[in-house]
Protein backbone atom coordinates (compact mmCIF):
# COMPACT_ATOMS: atom_id res chain seq x y z
CA UNK A 1 0.00 0.00 0.00
CA UNK A 2 1.49 3.33 -0.99
CA UNK A 3 0.77 5.36 2.10
CA UNK A 4 3.16 8.10 1.04
CA UNK A 5 1.00 9.48 -1.75
CA UNK A 6 -2.48 8.81 -0.35
CA UNK A 7 -4.27 11.71 1.31
CA UNK A 8 -4.61 11.22 5.08
CA UNK A 9 -8.34 10.52 4.88
CA UNK A 10 -7.78 7.46 2.71
CA UNK A 11 -5.13 6.13 5.03
CA UNK A 12 -7.36 6.33 8.05
CA UNK A 13 -10.19 4.70 6.12
CA UNK A 14 -7.98 1.85 5.12
CA UNK A 15 -6.93 1.41 8.71
CA UNK A 16 -10.44 1.44 10.08
CA UNK A 17 -11.57 -1.04 7.45
CA UNK A 18 -8.87 -3.45 8.45
CA UNK A 19 -9.05 -3.01 12.20
CA UNK A 20 -12.21 -4.83 13.34
CA UNK A 21 -11.24 -8.17 11.75
CA UNK A 22 -9.59 -9.69 14.80
CA UNK A 23 -9.07 -8.79 18.42
CA UNK A 24 -5.79 -6.94 19.03
CA UNK A 25 -4.30 -9.65 21.23
CA UNK A 26 -4.92 -12.21 18.55
CA UNK A 27 -3.18 -10.13 15.94
CA UNK A 28 -0.24 -9.54 18.27
CA UNK A 29 -0.06 -13.29 18.89
CA UNK A 30 0.00 -14.01 15.17
CA UNK A 31 2.69 -11.41 14.62
CA UNK A 32 4.89 -12.87 17.37
CA UNK A 33 4.36 -16.37 15.99
CA UNK A 34 5.24 -15.22 12.49
CA UNK A 35 8.40 -13.61 13.76
CA UNK A 36 9.40 -16.82 15.52
CA UNK A 37 8.88 -18.84 12.32
CA UNK A 38 11.00 -16.36 10.34
CA UNK A 39 13.72 -16.46 12.96
CA UNK A 40 14.15 -20.25 12.94
CA UNK A 41 13.53 -20.70 9.21
CA UNK A 42 17.18 -20.58 8.09
CA UNK A 43 18.74 -22.82 10.78
CA UNK A 44 15.97 -25.41 10.44
CA UNK A 45 16.27 -25.43 6.65
CA UNK A 46 20.04 -25.87 6.84
CA UNK A 47 19.72 -28.68 9.38
CA UNK A 48 17.09 -30.51 7.31
CA UNK A 49 19.18 -30.08 4.16
CA UNK A 50 22.23 -31.59 5.85
CA UNK A 51 20.20 -34.45 7.29
CA UNK A 52 18.80 -35.24 3.83
CA UNK A 53 22.23 -34.97 2.21
CA UNK A 54 23.59 -37.61 4.57
CA UNK A 55 20.54 -39.88 4.46
CA UNK A 56 20.64 -39.89 0.66
CA UNK A 57 24.35 -40.71 0.65
CA UNK A 58 25.44 -37.41 -0.89
CA UNK A 59 27.71 -36.75 2.09
CA UNK A 60 29.36 -38.97 4.67
CA UNK A 61 28.84 -36.93 7.80
CA UNK A 62 31.90 -38.29 9.57
CA UNK A 63 33.30 -34.85 10.48
CA UNK A 64 29.99 -33.02 10.36
CA UNK A 65 27.43 -35.42 11.81
CA UNK A 66 23.75 -35.04 10.91
CA UNK A 67 21.50 -33.07 13.25
CA UNK A 68 19.73 -36.25 14.36
CA UNK A 69 23.01 -37.67 15.69
CA UNK A 70 23.96 -34.40 17.39
CA UNK A 71 20.57 -34.22 19.09
CA UNK A 72 20.89 -37.88 20.04
CA UNK A 73 24.26 -37.20 21.69
CA UNK A 74 22.82 -34.19 23.50
CA UNK A 75 19.91 -36.29 24.72
CA UNK A 76 22.18 -39.09 25.86
CA UNK A 77 24.36 -36.61 27.74
CA UNK A 78 21.27 -35.16 29.35
CA UNK A 79 19.90 -38.56 30.35
CA UNK A 80 23.16 -39.72 31.91
CA UNK A 81 23.21 -36.56 33.99
CA UNK A 82 26.56 -35.51 32.53
CA UNK A 83 25.09 -32.56 30.68
CA UNK A 84 23.57 -31.16 33.86
CA UNK A 85 26.93 -31.46 35.60
CA UNK A 86 28.82 -29.69 32.83
CA UNK A 87 26.19 -26.99 32.41
CA UNK A 88 26.20 -26.38 36.14
CA UNK A 89 29.98 -26.01 36.24
CA UNK A 90 30.02 -23.60 33.29
CA UNK A 91 27.11 -21.53 34.56
CA UNK A 92 28.65 -21.22 38.01
CA UNK A 93 31.89 -19.88 36.51
CA UNK A 94 30.04 -17.41 34.26
CA UNK A 95 27.81 -16.30 37.12
CA UNK A 96 30.70 -15.67 39.52
CA UNK A 97 32.86 -14.00 36.88
CA UNK A 98 30.03 -11.91 35.48
CA UNK A 99 28.81 -10.81 38.91
CA UNK A 100 32.23 -9.68 40.09
CA UNK A 101 33.33 -8.20 36.75
CA UNK A 102 30.06 -6.34 36.18
CA UNK A 103 29.95 -5.01 39.75
CA UNK A 104 33.52 -3.73 39.47
CA UNK A 105 32.80 -2.26 36.03
CA UNK A 106 29.72 -0.40 37.29
CA UNK A 107 31.48 0.92 40.41
CA UNK A 108 34.65 2.06 38.64
CA UNK A 109 32.63 3.43 35.71
CA UNK A 110 30.47 5.44 38.11
CA UNK A 111 33.58 6.72 39.87
CA UNK A 112 35.38 7.89 36.73
CA UNK A 113 32.14 9.12 35.18
CA UNK A 114 31.18 11.41 38.05
CA UNK A 115 34.48 12.55 39.60
CA UNK A 116 36.97 14.33 37.32
CA UNK A 117 39.83 13.40 39.66
CA UNK A 118 38.92 9.73 39.44
CA UNK A 119 38.68 9.98 35.66
CA UNK A 120 42.08 11.62 35.22
CA UNK A 121 43.65 9.23 37.70
CA UNK A 122 42.20 5.91 36.51
CA UNK A 123 40.90 6.15 32.97
CA UNK A 124 44.26 6.32 31.12
CA UNK A 125 45.56 3.22 32.92
CA UNK A 126 42.33 1.33 32.37
CA UNK A 127 42.30 2.23 28.68
CA UNK A 128 45.87 0.94 28.39
CA UNK A 129 44.96 -2.30 30.18
CA UNK A 130 41.95 -2.67 27.92
CA UNK A 131 44.28 -2.72 24.93
CA UNK A 132 45.80 -5.94 26.30
CA UNK A 133 43.90 -8.96 24.98
CA UNK A 134 42.38 -10.53 28.08
CA UNK A 135 43.73 -13.95 27.11
CA UNK A 136 47.26 -12.58 27.45
CA UNK A 137 46.77 -12.61 31.21
CA UNK A 138 46.16 -16.34 31.29
CA UNK A 139 49.75 -17.47 31.95
CA UNK A 140 50.09 -14.92 34.72
CA UNK A 141 46.78 -15.90 36.32
CA UNK A 142 47.83 -19.54 36.26
CA UNK A 143 51.19 -18.70 37.87
CA UNK A 144 49.53 -16.59 40.53
CA UNK A 145 46.30 -18.42 41.18
CA UNK A 146 46.94 -22.02 40.24
CA UNK A 147 44.95 -24.06 37.75
CA UNK A 148 41.68 -24.59 39.56
CA UNK A 149 38.58 -22.41 39.66
CA UNK A 150 40.06 -19.07 40.72
CA UNK A 151 42.00 -18.20 37.54
CA UNK A 152 38.99 -19.15 35.40
CA UNK A 153 36.62 -16.90 37.31
CA UNK A 154 39.17 -14.07 37.35
CA UNK A 155 39.67 -14.33 33.59
CA UNK A 156 35.91 -14.12 33.01
CA UNK A 157 35.64 -11.20 35.42
CA UNK A 158 38.40 -9.31 33.57
CA UNK A 159 36.68 -9.97 30.25
CA UNK A 160 33.35 -8.73 31.59
CA UNK A 161 34.80 -5.73 33.43
CA UNK A 162 36.03 -3.74 30.43
CA UNK A 163 32.89 -3.53 28.28
CA UNK A 164 30.79 -2.78 31.37
CA UNK A 165 33.25 -0.11 32.53
CA UNK A 166 33.40 1.53 29.09
CA UNK A 167 29.61 1.39 28.71
CA UNK A 168 28.81 2.83 32.14
CA UNK A 169 31.40 5.61 32.12
CA UNK A 170 30.36 6.52 28.56
CA UNK A 171 26.68 6.58 29.54
CA UNK A 172 27.44 8.90 32.46
CA UNK A 173 29.56 11.18 30.29
CA UNK A 174 26.72 11.53 27.78
CA UNK A 175 23.95 12.40 30.26
CA UNK A 176 22.09 15.41 28.87
CA UNK A 177 23.40 18.62 30.51
CA UNK A 178 19.91 20.07 30.04
CA UNK A 179 18.37 17.49 32.38
CA UNK A 180 21.14 18.05 34.94
CA UNK A 181 20.23 21.75 34.88
CA UNK A 182 16.64 20.86 35.77
CA UNK A 183 18.05 19.17 38.87
CA UNK A 184 20.14 22.23 39.66
CA UNK A 185 17.15 24.58 39.31
CA UNK A 186 15.30 22.47 41.89
CA UNK A 187 18.42 22.58 44.07
CA UNK A 188 19.00 18.85 44.30
CA UNK A 189 21.91 17.81 46.50
CA UNK A 190 24.69 15.82 44.82
CA UNK A 191 23.35 12.46 46.04
CA UNK A 192 19.82 13.42 44.97
CA UNK A 193 21.10 14.52 41.57
CA UNK A 194 22.87 11.18 41.19
CA UNK A 195 19.85 9.17 42.29
CA UNK A 196 17.07 11.09 40.57
CA UNK A 197 18.72 12.17 37.32
CA UNK A 198 22.05 10.45 36.61
CA UNK A 199 21.00 6.92 37.60
CA UNK A 200 17.82 6.71 35.51
CA UNK A 201 19.55 8.45 32.61
CA UNK A 202 22.38 5.91 32.49
CA UNK A 203 20.19 2.81 32.94
CA UNK A 204 19.64 2.12 29.22
CA UNK A 205 23.36 2.37 28.46
CA UNK A 206 24.15 0.21 31.48
CA UNK A 207 21.79 -2.54 30.36
CA UNK A 208 23.42 -2.61 26.92
CA UNK A 209 26.85 -2.75 28.59
CA UNK A 210 25.73 -5.62 30.83
CA UNK A 211 24.44 -7.57 27.84
CA UNK A 212 27.75 -7.10 26.02
CA UNK A 213 29.55 -8.14 29.21
CA UNK A 214 27.44 -11.26 29.59
CA UNK A 215 28.19 -12.26 26.00
CA UNK A 216 31.90 -11.86 26.68
CA UNK A 217 31.48 -13.85 29.89
CA UNK A 218 30.42 -16.84 27.79
CA UNK A 219 33.30 -16.19 25.39
CA UNK A 220 35.83 -16.27 28.20
CA UNK A 221 34.35 -19.25 29.99
CA UNK A 222 35.10 -21.30 26.88
CA UNK A 223 38.64 -19.93 26.78
CA UNK A 224 39.08 -20.71 30.47
CA UNK A 225 37.72 -24.24 30.13
CA UNK A 226 39.81 -24.95 27.04
CA UNK A 227 42.88 -24.14 29.16
CA UNK A 228 42.18 -27.18 31.24
CA UNK A 229 39.14 -28.29 33.12
CA UNK A 230 37.66 -31.60 34.18
CA UNK A 231 34.09 -30.46 33.83
CA UNK A 232 32.13 -27.78 32.00
CA UNK A 233 30.87 -27.41 28.46
CA UNK A 234 34.36 -26.28 27.38
CA UNK A 235 35.69 -29.58 28.67
CA UNK A 236 33.18 -31.39 26.43
CA UNK A 237 34.65 -29.46 23.49
CA UNK A 238 38.25 -30.47 24.29
CA UNK A 239 37.22 -34.03 25.03
CA UNK A 240 35.33 -34.22 21.74
CA UNK A 241 38.36 -32.98 19.83
CA UNK A 242 40.82 -35.34 21.52
CA UNK A 243 38.66 -38.42 21.07
CA UNK A 244 37.34 -37.53 17.62
CA UNK A 245 33.70 -36.99 18.61
CA UNK A 246 32.38 -34.16 16.44
CA UNK A 247 28.81 -34.88 17.56
CA UNK A 248 29.81 -34.15 21.15
CA UNK A 249 31.50 -30.88 20.08
CA UNK A 250 28.35 -29.80 18.24
CA UNK A 251 26.18 -30.84 21.16
CA UNK A 252 28.26 -28.66 23.47
CA UNK A 253 28.06 -25.76 20.99
CA UNK A 254 24.26 -26.16 20.88
CA UNK A 255 24.18 -26.10 24.67
CA UNK A 256 26.27 -22.90 24.65
CA UNK A 257 23.91 -21.26 22.16
CA UNK A 258 20.90 -22.18 24.25
CA UNK A 259 22.44 -21.06 27.54
CA UNK A 260 23.76 -17.77 26.10
CA UNK A 261 20.43 -16.88 24.57
CA UNK A 262 18.59 -17.87 27.74
CA UNK A 263 20.88 -15.80 29.98
CA UNK A 264 20.60 -12.76 27.69
CA UNK A 265 16.82 -13.18 27.56
CA UNK A 266 16.62 -13.33 31.35
CA UNK A 267 18.75 -10.19 31.63
CA UNK A 268 16.50 -8.33 29.18
CA UNK A 269 13.40 -9.55 31.00
CA UNK A 270 14.76 -8.51 34.40
CA UNK A 271 15.66 -5.01 33.23
CA UNK A 272 12.62 -4.32 31.06
CA UNK A 273 10.49 -2.80 33.86
CA UNK A 274 13.23 -0.21 34.41
CA UNK A 275 13.23 0.91 30.79
CA UNK A 276 9.51 1.06 29.99
CA UNK A 277 9.71 4.84 29.59
CA UNK A 278 12.14 4.73 26.69
CA UNK A 279 11.06 6.36 23.45
CA UNK A 280 12.35 3.65 21.14
CA UNK A 281 11.70 3.10 17.47
CA UNK A 282 11.45 -0.65 17.90
CA UNK A 283 7.67 -0.84 17.73
CA UNK A 284 7.60 1.18 14.52
CA UNK A 285 10.36 -0.36 12.45
CA UNK B 1 11.35 42.32 45.12
CA UNK B 2 13.98 41.30 42.59
CA UNK B 3 16.74 43.82 41.94
CA UNK B 4 19.49 43.55 39.38
CA UNK B 5 22.30 46.07 39.83
CA UNK B 6 24.91 46.93 37.24
CA UNK B 7 25.07 43.34 36.03
CA UNK B 8 27.86 42.30 33.66
CA UNK B 9 28.84 38.93 32.28
CA UNK B 10 31.97 38.16 30.31
CA UNK B 11 32.44 34.56 29.18
CA UNK B 12 35.77 32.74 29.41
CA UNK B 13 36.38 33.30 25.69
CA UNK B 14 36.20 37.07 26.19
CA UNK B 15 32.70 37.58 24.78
CA UNK B 16 30.92 40.28 26.74
CA UNK B 17 27.32 39.15 26.87
CA UNK B 18 25.96 41.74 29.31
CA UNK B 19 27.26 45.11 30.43
CA UNK B 20 25.91 47.27 33.22
CA UNK B 21 22.31 46.09 33.24
CA UNK B 22 20.12 47.47 36.01
CA UNK B 23 16.48 46.48 36.51
CA UNK B 24 14.13 46.03 39.40
CA UNK B 25 10.88 44.12 39.48
CA UNK B 26 7.97 44.58 41.88
CA UNK B 27 6.25 41.51 43.40
CA UNK B 28 3.60 40.14 41.05
CA UNK B 29 4.85 42.15 38.09
CA UNK B 30 5.12 40.53 34.67
CA UNK B 31 8.08 41.90 32.74
CA UNK B 32 8.84 40.81 29.20
CA UNK B 33 12.38 41.06 27.89
CA UNK B 34 12.61 41.32 24.11
CA UNK B 35 15.58 41.74 21.82
CA UNK B 36 17.34 40.32 18.80
CA UNK B 37 19.34 37.14 19.05
CA UNK B 38 22.65 37.50 20.84
CA UNK B 39 21.56 40.45 22.97
CA UNK B 40 22.08 38.57 26.23
CA UNK B 41 18.44 37.74 27.07
CA UNK B 42 19.14 34.11 27.89
CA UNK B 43 22.38 35.03 29.68
CA UNK B 44 20.41 37.42 31.88
CA UNK B 45 17.93 34.69 32.78
CA UNK B 46 20.62 32.10 33.50
CA UNK B 47 22.40 34.56 35.80
CA UNK B 48 19.21 35.38 37.71
CA UNK B 49 18.41 31.64 37.94
CA UNK B 50 21.86 31.06 39.44
CA UNK B 51 22.90 28.61 36.70
CA UNK B 52 25.84 30.78 35.63
CA UNK B 53 28.06 33.04 37.73
CA UNK B 54 27.97 36.81 37.58
CA UNK B 55 31.16 38.61 36.43
CA UNK B 56 30.36 41.90 38.17
CA UNK B 57 27.18 43.33 39.67
CA UNK B 58 24.56 42.07 42.06
CA UNK B 59 21.29 40.17 41.86
CA UNK B 60 19.15 40.29 44.98
CA UNK B 61 15.84 38.73 45.89
CA UNK B 62 14.30 40.48 48.92
CA UNK B 63 17.76 41.60 49.98
CA UNK B 64 19.44 38.19 49.71
CA UNK B 65 22.19 37.94 47.10
CA UNK B 66 21.58 35.29 44.43
CA UNK B 67 24.73 33.29 43.68
CA UNK B 68 23.23 29.90 42.86
CA UNK B 69 19.84 28.25 42.35
CA UNK B 70 17.42 29.65 44.95
CA UNK B 71 14.18 28.17 46.28
CA UNK B 72 12.36 31.42 45.52
CA UNK B 73 13.26 31.25 41.84
CA UNK B 74 11.77 28.98 39.19
CA UNK B 75 12.84 28.59 35.59
CA UNK B 76 11.00 27.32 32.52
CA UNK B 77 13.39 26.48 29.70
CA UNK B 78 12.96 26.95 26.00
CA UNK B 79 12.36 23.18 25.65
CA UNK B 80 10.15 21.29 28.13
CA UNK B 81 13.07 19.29 29.58
CA UNK B 82 10.76 16.76 31.19
CA UNK B 83 12.44 13.72 32.71
CA UNK B 84 11.51 10.93 30.30
CA UNK B 85 11.50 8.23 33.01
CA UNK B 86 8.89 9.98 35.17
CA UNK B 87 5.16 10.08 34.50
CA UNK B 88 3.55 13.44 33.84
CA UNK B 89 2.35 13.71 37.45
CA UNK B 90 5.80 12.77 38.77
CA UNK B 91 7.38 15.39 36.51
CA UNK B 92 5.05 18.09 37.84
CA UNK B 93 5.86 17.06 41.41
CA UNK B 94 9.62 16.88 40.76
CA UNK B 95 10.44 19.92 42.90
CA UNK B 96 8.22 18.81 45.80
CA UNK B 97 10.16 15.71 46.87
CA UNK B 98 10.80 17.16 50.33
CA UNK B 99 7.09 17.79 51.01
CA UNK B 100 4.67 15.27 52.58
CA UNK B 101 3.11 12.90 50.05
CA UNK B 102 -0.46 14.06 50.64
CA UNK B 103 0.42 17.70 50.06
CA UNK B 104 2.41 16.73 46.99
CA UNK B 105 -0.55 14.87 45.55
CA UNK B 106 -3.03 17.71 46.02
CA UNK B 107 -0.67 20.34 44.63
CA UNK B 108 0.21 18.24 41.59
CA UNK B 109 -3.45 17.47 40.96
CA UNK B 110 -4.36 21.16 41.15
CA UNK B 111 -1.56 22.23 38.82
CA UNK B 112 -2.46 19.51 36.30
CA UNK B 113 -6.05 20.68 36.43
CA UNK B 114 -5.00 24.28 35.74
CA UNK B 115 -3.08 23.27 32.63
CA UNK B 116 -5.84 20.88 31.54
CA UNK B 117 -3.78 17.69 31.68
CA UNK B 118 -5.49 15.77 34.50
CA UNK B 119 -6.29 12.92 32.11
CA UNK B 120 -2.63 12.59 31.16
CA UNK B 121 -1.26 12.33 34.71
CA UNK B 122 -0.09 8.74 34.35
CA UNK B 123 1.32 8.99 30.84
CA UNK B 124 4.97 9.23 29.78
CA UNK B 125 6.28 12.55 28.46
CA UNK B 126 6.93 11.00 25.04
CA UNK B 127 3.20 10.39 24.64
CA UNK B 128 2.40 14.12 24.78
CA UNK B 129 2.60 16.77 22.07
CA UNK B 130 5.16 19.57 22.26
CA UNK B 131 2.58 22.06 23.53
CA UNK B 132 1.32 19.63 26.18
CA UNK B 133 4.88 18.93 27.30
CA UNK B 134 5.56 22.64 27.69
CA UNK B 135 2.35 22.94 29.76
CA UNK B 136 3.74 20.24 32.04
CA UNK B 137 7.01 22.17 32.31
CA UNK B 138 5.14 25.34 33.28
CA UNK B 139 3.07 23.42 35.84
CA UNK B 140 6.28 21.92 37.26
CA UNK B 141 7.74 25.38 37.77
CA UNK B 142 4.57 26.81 39.35
CA UNK B 143 3.93 23.92 41.68
CA UNK B 144 7.11 24.71 43.64
CA UNK B 145 5.48 28.09 44.38
CA UNK B 146 8.37 30.42 43.45
CA UNK B 147 8.39 34.15 44.22
CA UNK B 148 9.96 34.80 40.84
CA UNK B 149 9.38 32.72 37.74
CA UNK B 150 11.78 33.04 34.83
CA UNK B 151 10.63 31.94 31.39
CA UNK B 152 13.17 31.55 28.60
CA UNK B 153 11.27 31.77 25.30
CA UNK B 154 9.04 28.92 26.45
CA UNK B 155 6.58 29.26 23.58
CA UNK B 156 9.00 29.85 20.70
CA UNK B 157 8.83 26.31 19.34
CA UNK B 158 5.03 26.21 19.22
CA UNK B 159 2.49 27.19 16.57
CA UNK B 160 0.40 30.32 17.01
CA UNK B 161 -2.78 28.59 18.22
CA UNK B 162 -0.95 26.46 20.78
CA UNK B 163 0.99 29.52 21.89
CA UNK B 164 -2.16 31.51 22.70
CA UNK B 165 -3.56 28.52 24.52
CA UNK B 166 -0.39 28.40 26.63
CA UNK B 167 -0.60 32.14 27.32
CA UNK B 168 -4.01 31.49 28.88
CA UNK B 169 -2.70 28.62 30.99
CA UNK B 170 0.24 30.74 32.12
CA UNK B 171 -2.04 33.58 33.23
CA UNK B 172 -4.39 31.17 35.02
CA UNK B 173 -1.51 29.78 37.04
CA UNK B 174 -0.05 33.24 37.63
CA UNK B 175 -3.38 34.56 38.96
CA UNK B 176 -3.32 32.04 41.84
CA UNK B 177 -0.07 32.98 43.55
CA UNK B 178 0.96 36.06 41.57
CA UNK B 179 4.68 35.49 41.36
CA UNK B 180 6.94 38.01 39.63
CA UNK B 181 7.45 36.81 36.06
CA UNK B 182 10.37 37.55 33.77
CA UNK B 183 9.42 36.40 30.28
CA UNK B 184 12.19 36.39 27.70
CA UNK B 185 10.79 36.34 24.19
CA UNK B 186 11.55 37.45 20.67
CA UNK B 187 7.85 37.82 19.90
CA UNK B 188 6.77 41.44 20.47
CA UNK B 189 3.07 40.55 20.19
CA UNK B 190 3.50 38.02 22.98
CA UNK B 191 5.24 40.66 25.11
CA UNK B 192 2.44 43.15 24.47
CA UNK B 193 -0.23 40.57 25.30
CA UNK B 194 1.22 39.36 28.59
CA UNK B 195 3.44 41.95 30.24
CA UNK B 196 2.99 44.95 32.54
CA UNK B 197 6.28 46.28 31.29
CA UNK B 198 8.50 45.45 28.35
CA UNK B 199 12.26 45.80 28.40
CA UNK B 200 13.88 46.09 24.97
CA UNK B 201 17.52 44.97 24.90
CA UNK B 202 20.26 45.65 22.41
CA UNK B 203 23.35 43.55 21.67
CA UNK B 204 27.16 44.01 21.66
CA UNK B 205 27.27 44.10 24.60
CA UNK B 206 23.81 43.27 25.93
CA UNK B 207 22.13 46.13 27.77
CA UNK B 208 18.73 47.81 28.11
CA UNK B 209 17.77 49.91 25.11
CA UNK B 210 14.35 51.09 26.29
CA UNK B 211 11.53 50.22 28.66
CA UNK B 212 7.83 50.56 27.91
CA UNK B 213 5.08 50.36 30.52
CA UNK B 214 1.81 48.93 29.23
CA UNK B 215 -1.26 50.92 30.28
CA UNK B 216 -3.93 48.28 30.49
CA UNK B 217 -2.05 44.99 30.54
CA UNK B 218 -3.86 41.76 29.65
CA UNK B 219 -7.08 43.71 29.07
CA UNK B 220 -7.86 41.87 25.88
CA UNK B 221 -7.94 45.30 24.18
CA UNK B 222 -6.82 44.19 20.73
CA UNK B 223 -6.30 47.70 19.34
CA UNK B 224 -4.22 48.72 22.34
CA UNK B 225 -2.10 45.59 22.04
CA UNK B 226 -1.59 46.22 18.36
CA UNK B 227 -0.38 49.77 19.11
CA UNK B 228 2.03 48.47 21.74
CA UNK B 229 3.25 45.78 19.38
CA UNK B 230 3.94 48.42 16.73
CA UNK B 231 5.80 50.64 19.16
CA UNK B 232 7.85 47.68 20.38
CA UNK B 233 8.72 46.62 16.87
CA UNK B 234 9.94 50.13 16.08
CA UNK B 235 12.05 50.15 19.25
CA UNK B 236 13.47 46.74 18.46
CA UNK B 237 14.46 47.82 14.93
CA UNK B 238 16.06 50.90 16.42
CA UNK B 239 17.94 48.84 19.01
CA UNK B 240 19.39 46.67 16.28
CA UNK B 241 20.24 49.66 14.08
CA UNK B 242 22.26 51.35 16.85
CA UNK B 243 24.72 48.51 16.78
CA UNK B 244 27.69 49.47 14.68
CA UNK B 245 28.01 46.60 12.27
CA UNK B 246 31.18 44.67 12.73
CA UNK B 247 32.31 41.22 11.65
CA UNK B 248 30.69 38.58 13.79
CA UNK B 249 33.17 36.74 16.02
CA UNK B 250 33.92 33.25 14.79
CA UNK B 251 31.98 30.68 16.81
Amino acid sequence: MSVGTAPPLLVSEARSRRAPRSAPWRRAGWRAGGRLVLGVLIPVALALGWELAIRSGLAQGRLLPPPSRVLGTLLALAQSGDLGLHVQATLLRVALGFASGATAGILVGALTGTLPLGRHLLDPSLQALRAVPSLAWVPLFILWLGILETPKVVLIAVGVFFPVYIGVSGAIASVDRKLVEVGRIFRLSRPALAGRILLPAVLPGTVVALRTGLGLGFLFVVAAELMGASEGLGYLLVDGQQFGKPDQILAAILAFAGLGKLADGLLVLATRPLLRWQDVSRGVL
Amino acid sequence: MLTIQDLSKTYADGTQALAGLTLSLAPGEIVAVVGGSGCGKTTLLRLVAGLDTVTTGLIRLDGATIDGPHSGLGLVFQEPRLLPWLSIAENVGFGLAHRPAAERRTRVARALDRVGLTDHARRWPRELSGGQQQRVAIARAFVADPQVLLLDEPFSALDAVTREDLHRHLLTLWAETRPTIVLVTHDVAEAAALADRVVVMRPHPGCIHATIAIDAPRSGDAAGQLRTTGALRALLDQSLATVTRRPAPAL
